[in-house]
């Protein structure tokens, strides 16, 4: 069972900030703690930031929600999809220093760490959607 | 833009970072640090991020290259008042600022500024 998607365009570093900090809101509203939302806002962060660096034109959008699972246990769960180019090797992205581009090649390596699940669904020419979720303690 | 000031007291510059800041404008008080930099002939710079929220590799990454370039023009930066929840992350990503000079806020930066400073 979801609640409503909360989407914030990504269109440019104002979507940076924006999905950031929807995302802190939304945690702090699930009942996270300051860490966990530092953490969470931090890979919102990265994964908007890998859309305005990499996918065509920098536009994608950023999906936010809650997940609860039956039995017990909920989360947040992000889901950050472009149009672009798609990664080619997708390992070597996890490697740390890794980088095709501007970037440092750290951002998706620390948003695994600061995430509990990272799913990486891409393809070459077609896009790349990237779902990471955050359960709450 | 420009929407970092930069005050100069005595030897040393003050900024205060904001929550919210895009990256353009990170980069932009990068360049102008570094200008002022050179103009006044400061020996130290002091960055408040007590109020910034959220450092991701970028901004924290930023941070390092603004401490690594005022060294190599003769000054010492201090970047104080990492919220608790901010240092946290930051281990996490394995950004731990080694070469950054770091105090738990202004005044006590502003202290360690003195002794970096004391000739």
């Amino acid at each position: 069972m979801t609640t409503a998607d909360q989407i914030v365009p990504i269109d440019g570093e104002e979507g940076i900030v924006s999905a950031r900090q929807l995302a802190r809101d939304v945690a702090r509203t699930l009942g996270f703690g300051t860490v966990d939302q530092s953490r969470i806002a931090t890979a919102v962060s990265e994964l908007a930031r890998n859309v305005v660096h990499y996918a065509t034109e920098g536009r994608g959008e950023v999906r936010i929600r809650q997940f609860t699972v039956d039995g017990g246990g909920a989360g947040i769960e992000v889901v950050v999809a472009d149009a672009g180019p798609g990664i080619a090797d997708v390992d070597e992205v996890l490697q740390r220093g890794f980088t095709s581009g501007a970037g440092l090649g750290m951002g998706l390596p620390a948003t695994r760490r600061l995430m509990d699940e990272m799913e990486i669904d891409t393809a070459l020419g077609r896009g790349t959607t990237i779902t990471v979720r955050k359960w709450r303690r | 833009m420009a929407r970092v000031p930069i005050v100069r007291v005595g030897p040393v510059l003050i900024s205060t970072l904001l929550s919210g800041l895009l990256d353009q404008e990170v980069l932009q008080l990068q360049e102008e640090l570094m200008d002022s930099i050179e103009q006044s002939g400061a020996r130290g710079v002091l960055l408040d991020i007590s109020t910034v929220e959220t450092v991701d590799t970028f901004l924290g990454r930023l941070l390092a290259d603004i401490a690594a370039g005022a060294r190599l023009m003769g000054a010492h930066t201090v970047v104080v008042g990492l919220q608790p929840a901010v240092a946290v992350t930051l281990v996490e990503m394995g950004l731990e600022f080694k070469a950054v000079h770091v105090a738990l806020n202004a005044e006590k930066g502003w202290a360690l500024l003195r002794r970096l400073l004391a000739p």
